[in-house]
């Protein structure tokens, strides 16, 4: 059980996939100028991020084997890709609220390198199912979490009085290495 | 080796039945009157409506969002089946959005293109071939004649061409006979 929390506390805070182990880049910069999208952009990476963890885990461990290990990156994609593009369409039947707030982030999660990241990372530490399950899914707390800082913190740097050179992407570049330097300081807490 | 393309044409085809399955099983039923507007729609994409396309368009028409007379493509023939469809009453093209203009498709002067690809991006049809730094060309039969490629192209070298009505390209005019206000 501790063992469970440990790795809960080390992927969202310690290893957090997008400002320690710098995956995720792309969504990170481009779809935090708004909260509202960031917190949209959030809740569909997770989703997808949990579920494609656990997908890639037991094809790696039931299809592929030791033996087909330099599979592992191309059915990884092809599974996340399918598990995207099942996903919409189940929120577009079932749920279409969540479906119109989400929008055009869920299709793009598919390029996302994060959610192709974590499942890499997983099976190269050889965990079990449950584990594998956990650790996608304190990646994608520790991705909406800091997403969703993110956001606020470009939000206010909007009205705030910023140096001409600095202003746009520079000053946003910044303030992630600030965070990213900030969240170095979990570092030791739990492996 | 064997195993590994059989491993990958499994999962493809397994993974290929699930989301055709899905397909089927999660399918959205749209709004049958977006459909039929949509069907009435020239489908130029040129956005002379204002709105990005022919699908956008119908949407707003079906909300009540826009009215029935901003496509100049369609003109006054597109107007009267509208009109006809939603049971409101005709009315004229309005002229902010532009004028009819007999059917045309874009032409481009081989001699003069630079290869620039604007106008490929520009197209909404994908109706224009050709490559970076290579002559371009117009495959007349997607052309819509939208005329979104002609700003965008710095050398000035397409141009719109009527298409000359024969056997080939005649369709039948709609309503084949003025309706007369009583």
């Amino acid at each position: 059980m501790e063992n469970y929390l440990l790795i809960l506390i080390g992927t969202v805070f310690v290893n957090n996939i997008v400002l320690v182990r710098i995956l995720g880049l792309c969504p990170f910069m481009g779809v935090s100028k708004r909260l509202e999208a960031s917190i949209g952009m959030a809740l569909a990476t997770a989703f997808v991020l949990t579920l494609g963890s656990g997908a890639s885990f037991l094809i790696d461990k039931y299809l592929l084997g030791p033996d087909l290990i330099f599979l592992r990156t191309l059915s990884f994609i092809v599974v996340i890709a399918a598990i995207v593009q099942f996903t919409e369409m189940y929120l577009h039947k079932q749920h279409p609220l969540l479906y119109q707030v989400l929008g055009i982030y869920l299709p793009l999660i598919t390029t996302n390198c994060a959610v192709l990241g974590i499942p890499l990372i997983i099976v190269q530490e050889r965990h079990n199912l449950l584990e594998a399950l956990l650790i996608g899914f304190g990646g994608a707390v520790g991705f909406s979490m800091v997403l969703i800082i993110f956001a606020g913190l470009r939000e206010r740097l909007e009205s705030a009085e910023v140096p001409a050179i600095f202003r746009g992407s520079a000053i946003a570049m910044i303030t992630a290495g600030l965070m990213s330097i900030a969240f170095m300081g979990f570092a030791g807490l739990a492996k | 080796m064997s195993t590994a393309l059989l491993i990958m044409i499994g999962l493809a085809l397994f993974l290929g039945l699930v989301l055709g399955y899905a397909a089927i099983k999660f399918k959205v039923a749209e709004s049958p009157l977006v459909q039929k507007i949509d069907a009435i729609l020239p489908q130029t994409q040129c956005g002379q409506c204002g709105f990005p396309g022919c699908k956008p368009y119908a949407t707003a028409i079906a909300s009540g969002e826009a009215d029935i007379n901003q496509c100049p493509p369609g003109g006054e023939e597109g107007i009267h089946k509208l009109a006809e469809l939603l049971g409101v009453d005709p009315k004229p093209l309005n002229a902010e959005h532009g004028v009819p203009k007999p059917k045309s498709v874009a032409v481009i002067d081989e001699e003069l293109c630079i290869g620039c690809t604007l106008c490929i991006q520009a197209c909404p049809v994908d109706a224009i071939l050709g490559a970076a730094k290579h002559m371009h060309t117009v495959i007349a039969k997607e052309c819509t004649g939208c005329e979104l490629c002609i700003p965008p192209c710095p050398v000035d070298c397409i141009q719109m061409q009527v298409v000359q009505e024969d056997l080939t390209t005649w369709k039948s005019k709609y309503p084949l006979h003025e309706i007369r206000n009583v």
